[in-house]
């Protein structure tokens, strides 16, 4: 990776975005055996710091930096000096001062990691773990190591997979990151969502756009359901959540309608009965808890990618 | 630039290096070859085809050592390479690691901490086709294919028709 920071899937060439799903891959073979810690990054400093709620992001970074031997300082928000009016700036600044050296920001503001990284207040590798309605390039990466490993004839190159992303487009920034992710692969992404869901300027993106699920159904080679989005949510994007099931719902109807060898994806947290009924949560086509595990093997690469080695080549013989 | 082994040299170094795992071992039952990638993989195969021919086929694995290195921070991130160990495991094994050259003695150290992950071999011997001095650690090779002494300068190229189209060793400032 020719960046020391991973902020935007923008930033990520198509040959970066491979080398970071190749290294997950070696991990996966090579922590499936007893390997299941690794020295590479012992004595160095990671930091969590969130300024959103989340579970999964976070305990991910933190199993991958922990078998890579890394130190892991975790932050947030809640109960912490920014309710006293602390600075992000400061707030990264103390934890350098502490000895990071990698830090992983989540925020509810959008370009909150690249100003960070941008800014000069500290000298750490910046990971975004979600900025805002923005990105998240770490989902990305595991839906697209997910995806690969379901279709392995498509290892280099997506180009003929389907992909439709359904829901709550409009506030999420996973949806943003797999379009540039996937489209970047080859894939053609198709997202599939009410009008009023979809963001401004869609048009623009390299997507197709649907407002019929049923149609696509037996179309796509994978579906990913997004999460409906209620704390983002401050009008009235859908009538009722009835109303919103039943059109964009995945229900047990629908999962008899996709292709058999279609995967269903979640990026978590599930509103069950919602965006997806339990039976299709729960069914052999769903590959929801494989994305949770493969999340820790490519936040494991980034984490290697950006801080294993040196930022520049050192002179000198070495074996 | 100056050739130290050619074709013939290494074919027989590799053929007498298998002789002397034989030898070594008393037979071939536990041993296991582990090569480091990348053309301690192509040796390791090598020396698993001489075995084979000599005497009986013994399992080959590859183990990529890069995670475990010390001196990770000194260059920009490698790629990893795969890793695969035979199914029968390391447990009980005499496990014989295959590497082109022996310099300083650190990729060896982080194989033994790679291996110490893997399990606890009955014993981890070192095959090396040349030995070229400057050790940094208390590491030495028990097969040696040819030893070659160097300035720490100089690099030793180890070419190997699988991977480089033909098979020779150079030393080179």
């Amino acid at each position: 990776m020719h960046s020391p920071h991973l902020l935007s899937i923008n930033d990520l060439s198509k040959g970066e975005i491979l080398e970071i799903l190749d290294t997950a891959r070696e991990l996966a073979r090579i922590t499936d055996g007893s390997m299941k810690k690794l020295p590479t990054l012992r004595g160095r400093t990671v930091v969590n710091l969130f300024f959103e709620d989340s579970t999964r992001t976070r305990l991910s970074f933190e199993a991958a930096a922990k078998r890579l031997s890394a130190d892991v300082i975790n932050f947030s928000a809640k109960g912490s000096s920014v309710s006293k009016g602390e600075s992000l700036k400061d707030t990264a600044q103390t934890l350098e001062a502490m000895g990071a050296e990698l830090i992983i920001i989540r925020h509810s503001s959008s370009g909150a990691a690249q100003r960070l990284a941008e800014s000069g207040w500290v000298k750490s590798h910046i990971v975004n773990a979600g900025d805002g309605m923005h990105e998240h390039p770490t989902q990305a990466l595991l839906d697209a190591f997910t995806i690969r490993n379901h279709f392995p004839e498509h290892d280099r190159d997506f180009s003929g997979l389907r992909i439709g992303i359904v829901g709550d487009i409009l506030h999420s920034r996973v949806a943003r990151s797999n379009a540039l992710l996937l489209t970047s692969l080859g894939a053609k992404v198709v997202f599939i969502a009410p009008p009023t869901l979809l963001p401004v300027g869609v048009e623009n993106w390299p997507v197709e756009i649907s407002y019929n699920l049923d149609d696509e159904l037996s179309h796509l080679d994978a579906i990913m359901m997004l999460r409906v989005q209620s704390e983002r949510m401050s009008d009235a994007f859908f009538p009722t959540e009835r109303e919103y099931a039943r059109d964009f719902g995945l229900g047990t109807q629908r999962l008899k309608a996709l292709k058999p060898e279609a995967i269903i994806m979640h990026p978590g947290p599930m509103n069950r009965g919602l965006e997806i009924s339990a039976a299709s949560a729960d069914s052999s086509q769903s590959v929801i808890l494989e994305q949770v595990a493969n999340g820790v093997l490519v936040r494991m690469a980034v984490l290697y990618l950006l801080m294993g080695g040196a930022s520049v080549p050192t002179e000198g013989v070495l074996v | 630039m100056s050739i130290v082994l050619e074709q013939s040299e290494i074919d027989r170094s590799l053929k007498r290096i298998a002789h002397e795992i034989i030898e070594r071992n008393h037979g071939l039952d536990s041993v296991i070859l582990l090569g480091i990638p990348t053309r301690g993989v192509t040796l390791a195969q090598r020396i698993g085809s001489f075995l084979s021919a000599i005497d009986s086929p013994v399992p080959v694995g590859t183990l990529d050592i890069t995670m475990f290195r010390d001196d990770l921070r000194l260059r920009p991130p490698r790629p990893l390479v795969a890793t695969s160990i035979p199914s029968q495991g390391l447990e009980g094994r005499d496990v014989i690691l295959v590497d082109d050259v022996l310099f300083s003695g650190r990729t060896i150290r982080a194989a033994l901490d790679a291996i110490g992950e893997l399990g606890r071999p009955k014993s981890v011997q070192l095959a090396v086709l040349i030995d070229r001095g400057h050790r940094q650690l208390p590491i030495r090779a028990d097969y040696v294919g040819k030893n070659i002494p160097t300035n720490a300068k100089e690099s030793v190229k180890v070419q190997l028709r699988e991977i480089d189209g033909e098979d020779q060793v150079e030393v080179s400032l």
